[in-house]
């Protein structure tokens, strides 16, 4: 009965440290800024799919890419492995995943919050599948005067991810994050 | 006697054997329970087997025709990669060079992760590089749509349109079906790729059929060029027609109605019509190309042809 409570604490205490180690791993990787984007995080963008502790023992940071030929996606890994080895977590493994698909809507509240204060328009809601109709222009909101009246400069911008749109109003030309 | 003595023996061995096969997968299922428990006291945290995965893995060789099916498919995003990049600096428009870069990028990423996983599928250590740059013409089994010069502006968008036309449905198909689940996800992520792609260059088959008569000549021009390989988008992969049903792969001869409603309706709109019949050219799958490709690859592998080996 000894030995029983006694293995049991042991689990508990192994547990606790799998635990603490797993929130240490998070708090690391989920620092990593975007290599284009540097004032978001990976994880404001959703890139930081999940942080993990195996049957094995190992722990795995998974990052998934957010356009699958992203050049970033390779810096990003690479910028995840520094930050954890220079906090002392070599032993991490960074694996990168698809499943599930990363969409624009990965990307938290504060994420695009953050892309709106530095002149970014965030990505809209995605309208249920519906595919955009030719030569629609969605209506972006200016992130610098936010009047609707925009329009769009060309359907690609400086990475995969952004568009390019003018403000009618304050003229203002600014970049929106496509809905993917 | 001796023939009773052997029958007894006999029976005896199959009693043996009968044992011996009997006990063999309780460690097996032994080692699945604790497994089991072992992940359920992780949290589950490995994402549940389906069995066709346990299936997959349960195979003693990598399935030499699945390999094959996804460098070939791989092989279509690299030459399309390829032919869209050389646009990098020469397009008639700085946000149409911005545009036909992307998708350039767009199709080479799609090419390295179905060449990765052809590697790590079949199991001897080919990394992307060793499938794109160490392989000859006629191990390239590429749709011959895709290797056909970049030719002018309208003949680069109208084989986008073409291609990413038949490519939407065919990524959907292997998103929502297909049973290997890192196709599903290159599917899941390559269907909006490939709808942006289709959105953009039907936009442009439009515009240059309804623009002025040298964009309009220019474009019926380049749909002489290359209507007559867009047959070969419904051929069949070699490779892939034993396993298709296995992975429940996209057939491409069932995506041709899909294929034509979405031209017919673009055609409409830019008030083109299709030539009406045409010798369609094929070949591409079995390795046999139009001169094209050999240029196009001379380029592509110079470097580790001429010093084997480099890297970064």
């Amino acid at each position: 009965m000894v030995a029983a409570s006694h293995n049991m604490d042991k689990q508990t205490a192994r547990d606790k440290l799998a635990q603490d180690k797993l929130a240490q791993i998070r708090a690391v990787a989920a620092q990593v800024p975007d290599p284009e984007l540097p004032m978001l995080t990976i994880a404001d963008l959703g890139i930081l799919r999940d942080v993990k502790h195996t049957p094995e023992g190992d722990y795995i940071v998974e990052l998934t890419p957010s356009y699958i030929g992203c050049p970033a996606t390779d810096m990003i890994m690479a910028q995840t492995r520094q930050a954890l080895d220079e906090a002392g977590l070599s032993d991490v493994k960074v694996k990168r995943v698809l499943h599930p698909v990363w969409t624009t809507d990965w990307i938290t509240q504060e994420g695009r919050a953050k892309m709106r204060a530095h002149g970014i328009a965030p990505p809209q809601k995605r309208q249920k599948k519906k595919p955009t109709a030719l030569f629609a222009t969605p209506a972006i909101d200016c992130p610098h005067c936010h009047a609707k009246q925009s329009e769009r400069i060309s359907e690609f911008g400086s990475t995969p991810c952004k568009a390019l749109y003018k403000c009618l109003v304050c003229l203002e030309p600014f970049e929106y994050f496509k809905c993917h | 006697m001796a023939t009773k003595r052997t029958a007894t023996k006999a029976k005896a061995k199959a009693k043996a054997k009968a044992k011996r096969t009997a006990k063999k997968p309780a460690p097996a299922k032994i080692r699945a329970k604790k497994q089991t428990k072992r992940i359920k006291q992780a949290g589950g945290g490995v994402a549940p087997t389906t069995r066709f995965e346990q299936a997959v893995k349960s195979w003693k060789k990598p399935d030499k025709r699945f390999v094959a099916y996804l460098i070939a498919l791989g092989d279509d995003q690299l030459v399309l990669a390829q032919n869209l990049i050389q646009w990098c600096g020469f397009a008639p428009t700085l946000e149409e060079d911005i545009a036909l870069s992307n998708m350039g990028l767009d199709m080479l990423g799609q090419a390295r992760e179905l060449y990765n996983y052809a590697g790590a599928v079949e199991g001897k250590g080919r990394s992307e590089d060793d499938i794109a740059f160490l392989r000859g013409e006629h191990e390239y089994q590429n749709l011959l749509l895709l290797e056909q010069p970049n030719g002018d502006f309208a003949q680069t968008q109208l084989r986008q349109f073409f291609y990413a036309s038949f490519m939407v449905p065919f990524w959907a198909h292997m998103e929502t079906h297909c049973l290997d689940e890192t196709l599903q996800a290159i599917g899941g992520k390559a269907v909006k790729e490939m709808a942006y792609h289709a959105r953009h260059s039907a936009e442009w088959v439009i515009r240059l059929a309804q623009g002025t008569d040298e964009s309009r000549r220019r474009l019926l021009q380049a749909l002489q060029a290359l209507y007559i390989y867009t047959g070969e988008l419904f051929a069949p992969y070699p490779q892939a027609e034993a396993i298709r049903q296995a992975y429940h792969l996209p057939d491409p001869a069932q995506l041709k109605p899909l294929w034509q409603a979405k031209v017919a309706d673009i055609f409409k709109m830019a008030d083109i019509t299709l030539p009406a019949e045409a010798v369609m050219q094929t070949g591409g799958r079995i390795g046999r190309h139009t001169e094209n490709l050999g240029h196009l690859l001379a380029d592509l592998q110079y470097m580790q042809r001429t010093y084997p080996g480099l890297s970064w």
